[in-house]
């Protein structure tokens, strides 16, 4: 067995049994996994706040071209594109990669299956740190000379491959993609991490397929982040020296830029596309996949039912992790490419429906004629699932080239990503918050504020990006800096200011729950041990869990994650360390 | 150090893990395996500008060839010593690991040399990443070339530094800062190389923390690691020499 299990050195190094003492070993260098957690989580909570203040200035500069905005000023079209990159990279990378993988994920995942912490704590801080410093690498951006970027979240070249192209596209533009590659190291580190321990560090009875869908998530997100980061890595890793080496994998020849003529030739922007998107696909399920598996968690447990088709759960995310690599070409249907190959991703991304419907009809199995408790984490389950499917709906459409050429780069676009992928993880971040607030800080956050800040969310969400399916029905492209000067698109301008209201007051919302995290965690009502009568690990153990997670002991695991209501059992729901025998249902 | 592994061993505690291996082994087959993406994107990188390119350049005569052979019986000899160290480290044989760990490194870095060589043969004969004097229009050739060979010598430098801490511990920082030096006080300015070797430099800071955090002896789980990532490097100039090289020996 020693043998088999390796060196004894192949464990943990935190787990002394003695917790670091000292701020700066316990807080801000910390090992604990825990910590690590609430720093990503703190991390993405300051990314978020910069990402909505950067939206809130497109949207007014949007209707109100002219007026000028506090920090601001009056915006020009090229720093709305500067805004509007700076948006959608930090929202995707900082936020829906960060939050639910390496936020939660870090805190939880060790805790539910019974391990005392992540298989490689160094590496755990490293990857923290890098990312921290990947973050302060992109913000540094916004303040050198020129600017941030402006050729957007995917970054295109030819804009983003040639320093004179645009003001931001100097410095700036070096510094996005050095953080970018920063980014990309520490989500490998990551990765590897969450791999490695959801192997080998299952408590006793922990059998792959009594994990909690949490942790399944989590650990097919992890495969997802190890196979699709390494990719962009190399990517930005040869955009970087088309930019700084004079070679030309991006660059096609005969440029002028400027009236001056580029040294560059025989390069294919296309294969910058082909690479990102490889990454950018797997990518989008990396931020939602979390959330799923925390919509299945609290679905079941909020519903007091076992959750409808566990295994078929698993396999389904399985699925879907295989397939998203398989697709990436729906992002090029305007590439030229050959209508065979846009057939063949087509059909994929057809097939891709079917995995993400099973899981969408075995949510609503799960609720269906459940004991429902309508809790905020719960309110914010149920809107995920009701996002997702919304967001969805429009997926199906433009997977197929005919549809996507007249639709792609319209806001119709805008629509469906922000809903599937933008809001509804964001829904996923907020249910697992409300859901796991009380193990984390021993209190919980206050109902009645959670209710207002979910219903306000909520319909704010669906009132901003619903209309602009019709915005790009119409024929509203996408990544312009305004349309009020623009005729044909006149008549659109009272759905955009209707849009930029809606956006305004649901970004306030916010300010409640930010209220609501921060007043909660010094006053909120102190929490029991099990205050949602869960099953899982993390509520058989103090709060907030020990130093080792569970004192020195390894709990033993006898059922899987989802004994709710069962029959002849003396509660409605059988914890997982109970050793008492299920009966048969 | 009450950890993991032990209670994993000896109370049974966990579950037992996939295929039997430990967290280190794992660790380094997922590295390898988002690595192999990375090189993975670079040679599709090359084939794409070779294949939308219709008159991508041939220059590597017989001694380019020979000496690319060369160079591939060094790798496909470390190989073999390194298979020999590992079956020596489980014999618990230190001595003899670590005899045949130094003849992996001695192969690795003579593998390094020999292409530093050529990489300087063709610098000199105008190869630059955006230019090549062949063929004017096909600035990928040198790009592509240099990206390709070069990340893959920096993977068998890195590879040969991993060993020498394996190997010797403590006393490989002194032995790496000599061949910084010398190779920096030896290469003239002008030499990509002159600049080029500082990475060794970072190679010993990373070195060095690892050696103070983990001050121990290595043991045969290590060197079964460190086997892993030696054998992946040299997968890759498998398909590297072939892709890069052979596809592009000058037609007489
Ligand atoms: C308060 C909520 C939000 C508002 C009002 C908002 C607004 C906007 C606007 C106005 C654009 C520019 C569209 C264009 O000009 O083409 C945009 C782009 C984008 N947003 Fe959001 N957004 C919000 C939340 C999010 C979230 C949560 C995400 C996370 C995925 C996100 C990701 C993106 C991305 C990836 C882009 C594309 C950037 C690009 O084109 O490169 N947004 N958003
Ligand atoms: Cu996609």
């Amino acid at each position: 067995m020693t043998q088999a299990h390796g060196p004894a050195d192949a464990a943990p190094a935190t787990v002394h049994g003695h917790a670091p003492t000292g701020f700066i070993r316990k807080y801000v260098f910390s090992l604990d996994h825990k910590v690590i957690g609430i720093q990503y989580y703190f991390l993405a909570l300051t990314a978020v706040c910069i990402g909505m203040i950067l939206s809130l200035a497109m949207r007014i500069h949007m209707v109100w071209p002219d007026a000028s905005i506090p920090f601001f000023g009056a915006i020009k079209p090229e720093q709305y594109l500067t805004l509007m990159t700076m948006h959608g990279t930090i929202m995707v990378f900082f936020v829906l990669t960060t939050a639910p993988q390496s936020g939660f994920g870090n805190y939880f995942l060790p805790i539910q299956i019974g391990a005392p912490d992540m298989a490689f704590p160094t590496l755990n801080m490293l990857s923290f740190w890098t990312t921290f410093l990947s973050f302060a690498v992109m913000i540094s951006a916004f303040f050198v000379a020129g600017g941030a970027p402006l050729s957007g979240w995917t970054n295109y070249p030819t804009l983003s491959a040639i320093p004179m192209a645009g003001p931001g596209e100097g410095l700036g533009e070096d510094l996005w993609l050095i953080s970018i590659a920063l980014f990309c190291v520490a989500s490998m580190m990551g990765a590897l991490n969450f791999i490695t321990t959801t192997l080998d560090l299952r408590a006793k009875g922990m059998t792959l397929m009594r994990m909690p869908l949490t942790c399944w998530s989590w650990f097919i997100t992890a495969i997802l982040g190890l196979l699709a980061f390494g990719v962009l890595l190399a990517g930005g890793i040869l955009l970087l020296m088309d930019r700084n080496l004079g070679t030309s994998f991006f660059v096609p020849g005969g440029l002028v830029v400027s009236g001056v003529p580029v040294q560059h030739s025989g390069g294919s922007p296309l294969l910058w596309q082909h690479l990102f998107w490889f990454f950018g696909h797997p990518e989008v399920y990396i931020a939602i996949l979390p959330g799923m598996g925390v919509a299945s968690q609290l679905l079941s447990t909020f519903s007091r039912k076992p959750i409808f088709g566990y295994r078929a759960m698993v396999y389904a995310m399985m699925a879907i992790g295989i397939l998203g690599f398989m697709v990436w070409g729906h992002h090029m249907f305007m590439s030229g490419m050959s209508p065979y190959s846009a057939f063949a991703f087509s059909f994929m991304t057809m097939a891709i429906g079917v995995p993400s419907a099973i899981k969408t009809f075995n949510w609503l199995g799960t609720m269906w004629k459940g004991k429902i408790r309508f809790t905020v984490p719960m309110l914010f389950a149920i809107g995920f699932v009701s996002l997702f499917v919304s967001g969805g709906l429009s997926g199906p459409f433009l997977a197929q080239p005919a549809i996507d050429i007249p639709l792609h780069d319209t806001y119709f676009v805008v629509a469906h990503f922000h809903l599937i992928m933008g809001v509804a993880a964001i829904f996923g971040i907020f249910a697992a918050t409300y859901y796991w607030f009380p193990k984390m800080y021993g209190r919980m956050m206050n109902d009645a504020l959670g209710k207002i800040h979910f219903v306000m969310t909520f319909v704010g969400a669906y009132c901003i990006f619903m209309p602009m399916h019709y915005l790009g029905m119409a024929g509203n492209p996408r990544r312009y800096s305004q349309f009020t000067e623009v005729k044909y698109l006149a008549p659109l301008i009272p759905i955009h200011k209707f849009i930029t209201y809606a956006a305004i007051i649901t970004v306030s919302a916010q300010l409640l729950f930010l209220f609501n995290f921060f007043w909660s965690m010094k006053k909120g009502k102190k929490a029991a041990q099990n205050p949602w009568e869960a099953t899982t690990l993390e509520w058989t153990t103090a709060t907030p869990p020990p130093h080792d997670n569970f004192g020195g002991v390894t709990p033993v695991v006898y059922h899987g994650a989802y004994e709710y209501s069962v029959p002849g059992a003396e509660k409605d729901y059988i914890m997982q360390t109970d050793p008492t025998p299920v009966p048969a249902h | 150090m009450a950890d993991v592994a032990v209670q994993h061993s000896v109370a049974g505690a966990y579950e037992p893990s996939l295929f039997g291996t430990y967290s280190k082994k794992i660790g380094m087959w997922l590295f390898l395996l988002s690595d192999s993406l990375t090189f993975g994107a670079l040679l599709f990188a090359y084939s794409y500008g070779r294949i939308s390119t219709p008159n991508w350049p041939t220059p590597f005569g017989k001694a380019s060839i020979v000496n690319a052979t060369i160079m591939t019986v060094c790798l496909l000899s470390s190989s073999l010593t390194m298979v020999l160290g590992v079956l020596a480290s489980k014999k618990g044989d230190h001595k003899a690991t670590v005899r045949w760990l130094l003849a992996t490194m001695f192969f690795g870095a003579l593998f390094v040399v020999l292409h530093a060589k050529e990489w300087n043969g063709l610098i000199h004969e105008g190869l630059r990443p955006f230019s090549n004097p062949w063929a004017k229009n096909v600035p990928q050739f040198g790009g592509t070339f240099f990206t390709l060979t070069g990340m893959h010598m920096l993977h068998v430098t890195i590879g040969v530094c991993y060993l020498g801490v394996v190997a010797l511990r403590k006393k490989w920082l002194p032995i790496l800062l000599g061949i910084w030096l010398l190779g920096w006080l030896l290469t003239p300015a002008t030499n990509v190389f002159h600049l080029g070797i500082h990475v060794l430099l970072l190679v010993a800071v990373v070195s060095a923390v690892i050696l103070v955090l983990k001050p121990k002896v290595y043991d045969a789980h290590d060197v079964e690691i460190a086997g892993l990532y030696w054998h992946f490097v040299d997968l890759v100039w498998m398909f590297i020499f072939p892709l890069v090289y052979l596809m592009s020996t000058k037609v007489v």
